[in-house]
C-alpha cells in the first residue's frame, strides 16, 4: 500500500508539489501572522492584570473551538479559497501564542521589573532588555504548539478550497483509496513532527544561557 | 543632601496615609536608616525619594533639586536601588548585570568594562572568575553583593536600599553588613536603608528615623535613640536590652579613667566597646580592666563604676 502511495507520488510529482507548497506557505503565513498579532498584543495584555485575564480566558474558550468549525465559519464570510484558509488557521495559531506570550511576561519575577525600573529603564527598555528576553522561551513553546495545530489544521482548507495536502486525503476518501489518502497523510504527519522539532530547537536556542 | 518636606502619600483604600507629612533630612554622606514595625511606611519613603511611588504632597530635595518635577528616569538613574530581593537580571552575566546604569547612560564599552572589575574588587569577588557567571551560580551572599555593586556602578552620590541583606543567614549578613560599613567608609554616599531589625539599625545608621503609621517619631542618632528613648513606642521599639545595645557603641578607649585607678591583671584593647568590657568584667569577676592602645601601651583602667557613669550619660563621649 505504502508502494502504492509512492508510486502514485511519482506519478504526479506536479501535483503533490503544489499541494506541499500550498499547505507549507499556508501553515507559515498563518503562523507568522499570529505571531505579528499575538506577540504584541500579549505584551501589552500582560502589563494589565484584568485584560491578562480575560485575554487568557477567550483565548482558552478560542482553543476549545474545532479547526474544522473554525474553517466552516470562515467560509460564509469570506468565501472559499487561500485567503478564507490563512484567516481560519491564522485564528487557531493565535490563542496558544498568545496566552503564552502573557504568561511568559506576567510570570517574569515582580523583583526583576521592580529593580530594572527602579535602576531608570524606561518602559521601553524594561521590555527590550528584560522582559522579551525572559518571556522568549515561554513564547517559542506557544509557537510550537500553534505550529503543529496549524500545520495539522491546514489538512482541512481543502473543504473550503483552500488546497494543501489534505486535498489527497478526501480525494482518497471520496474515491476509497488508502494510497491516495496516505500520499496526503504521511507528508502531513511529517511536517508537524518537523515543526515541533524546529521550534523546539529554535526555544533551546533562543533561550538566554543564564536561564538553562 | 536629601530633604523630605510634609512629605504624604496615601493609597487607595487605605483608612490613613501610608506616609503623613514626613520631614526629614538627610546629611550628605550620612546613612539614615529608616525602621519601624511593617506597615509604618518606611519603604514607601523611601520608594518617594526616587519617585517609584509618587507623594501625594509636600516635597523631595536631592542634592538641591526638587525631584518631584524632574523626568524620573533619568531621576533614577543618578541615585542606586538596592532591594531585598536583589532583582539581579536572570539572562544576563555578572558584569552585564553591574553594567545596567552605565549602559543607560551611554558609557563606552571599555570604561563600562573597567568600572565592572573596579566594583567585583570593591564588594570582593574575583572579577575573572566572576564576571561572566550569571546570577543561579551565585549563593545568596554573593547575590547581594553584587547587587549592591550594581547599585554603585556609576557611582551615584545617594543610595536607597530596601533591607538589602534582610533574606540572608545571619552569619554572612553580619559580613556583609561589616563590608558594607568598609565601603561605606570609603565612598561616603548618602544612604536611605530600610530595616525592620533594630540591631541592623544601630549597626549601619548614623542617624535612626523610627517611624510609625506613617509619621516620624524620633530621629537622631543610634546613641542618643538608645539613650533617650523620645517615647514608650521607641523605647518598646529598641528592646528591653537597649543599655546592652548602647555599651555596644561606646568604645573603651573614651571612658578609661587616665590617671591609673586600681590597676588590674586583667587588660582590654581601647578600641574594645564597653559591652565586650563590662563582659569581661563579669567573666573575670574583676572591679577594673587595664586599658592598653594599640601598641600595648596602657592608658588608664575601666572600672564597672565608669560603665555605669556611662549608661547613666553623666558623660558625654564621643560614640563609636
Amino acid at each position: 500500500m505504502l508502494a502504492e502511495a509512492w508510486l502514485y507520488l511519482l506519478g504526479h510529482p506536479a501535483q503533490f508539489a503544489k499541494a506541499l507548497g500550498v499547505h507549507v506557505s499556508l501553515s507559515l503565513s498563518a503562523l507568522a501572522l499570529a505571531a505579528l498579532i499575538a506577540v504584541p498584543a500579549g505584551v501589552r495584555l500582560a502589563h494589565r492584570r484584568a485584560g491578562a485575564l480575560a485575554a487568557i480566558n477567550a483565548a482558552n474558550v478560542g482553543r476549545t473551538l474545532p479547526s474544522l468549525a473554525v474553517l466552516a465559519l470562515a467560509m460564509p464570510l469570506l468565501g472559499t479559497g487561500f485567503l478564507p484558509s490563512l484567516v481560519a488557521l491564522t485564528l487557531i495559531a493565535l490563542p496558544p501564542v498568545l496566552i503564552n506570550t502573557i504568561v511568559g511576561v506576567r510570570e517574569i519575577d515582580p523583583d526583576v521589573i521592580d529593580a530594572a525600573r527602579g535602576m531608570g529603564m524606561s518602559g521601553r527598555e524594561v521590555l527590550r532588555r528584560i522582559e522579551l528576553p525572559l518571556a522568549v522561551p515561554v513564547i517559542f513553546a506557544g509557537l510550537r504548539t500553534a505550529a503543529v495545530q496549524v500545520v495539522s489544521g491546514a489538512v482541512l482548507a481543502t473543504f473550503i478550497g483552500g488546497g494543501g495536502l489534505g486535498d489527497f486525503i478526501t480525494a482518497g476518501i471520496a474515491m476509497m483509496a488508502l494510497p491516495l489518502m496516505l500520499v496526503g497523510a504521511i507528508p502531513v504527519t511529517l511536517l508537524s513532527i518537523g515543526a515541533d522539532a524546529l521550534f523546539g530547537a529554535l526555544q533551546r536556542q533562543l533561550t538566554p544561557r543564564g536561564l538553562q | 543632601m536629601i530633604g523630605l518636606k510634609g512629605l504624604t502619600k496615601r493609597f487607595a483604600g487605605e483608612p490613613r496615609p501610608a506616609v503623613d507629612a514626613l520631614t526629614l533630612e538627610v546629611a550628605e554622606g550620612e546613612t539614615c536608616v529608616l525602621i519601624g514595625p511593617s506597615g509604618c511606611g518606611k519603604t514607601t519613603t523611601m520608594r518617594m525619594v526616587n519617585r517609584m511611588i509618587e507623594p501625594d504632597a509636600g516635597s523631595i530635595e536631592v542634592a538641591g533639586r526638587d525631584v518631584t518635577h524632574v523626568d524620573p528616569i533619568e531621576l533614577r538613574r543618578s541615585i542606586g536601588y538596592v532591594i531585598q530581593q536583589i532583582g539581579l537580571f536572570p539572562h544576563m552575566t555578572i558584569g552585564e548585570n553591574i553594567a545596567t546604569v552605565p549602559r543607560l547612560l551611554g558609557w563606552d564599552p571599555e570604561r563600562t568594562a573597567r568600572r565592572v572589575d573596579e566594583l567585583l574588587e570593591l564588594v570582593a569577588m574575583d572579577p575573572d572568575d566572576y564576571r561572566n557567571r550569571f546570577p543561579r551560580e551565585l549563593s545568596g551572599g554573593q547575590r547581594q553583593r553584587v547587587g549592591v555593586a550594581r547599585a554603585l556602578a556609576a557611582n551615584p552620590p545617594v543610595m536607597l536600599m530596601d533591607e538589602p541583606f534582610g533574606a540572608i543567614d545571619p552569619i554572612t549578613r553580619a559580613r556583609l553588613q561589616q563590608e558594607f560599613l568598609r565601603i561605606q567608609e570609603r565612598l561616603r554616599k548618602t544612604v536611605v536603608f530600610v530595616t525592620h531589625d533594630i540591631d541592623e539599625a544601630i549597626r549601619m545608621g548614623d542617624r535612626i528615623a523610627i517611624l510609625r503609621a506613617g509619621r516620624l517619631v524620633q530621629y537622631d542618632t543610634p546613641e542618643v535613640i538608645l539613650a533617650r528613648p523620645a517615647e514608650a513606642f521607641v523605647e518598646e521599639f529598641v528592646g528591653v536590652d537597649r543599655v546592652l545595645k548602647r555599651l555596644s557603641l561606646l568604645t573603651v578607649g573614651a571612658y578609661a579613667a587616665p590617671n591609673g585607678g586600681t590597676l588590674s591583671a586583667h587588660t582590654i584593647s581601647a578600641s574594645a566597646t564597653l559591652r565586650d568590657a563590662l563582659t569581661q568584667l563579669l567573666i573575670k569577676d574583676a572591679e577594673a580592666l587595664t586599658v592598653t592602645d594599640d601598641a600595648g601601651q596602657i592608658i588608664g583602667s575601666l572600672s564597672l563604676q565608669r560603665i555605669r557613669q556611662a549608661i547613666s550619660g553623666s558623660e558625654s563621649h564621643a560614640v563609636a
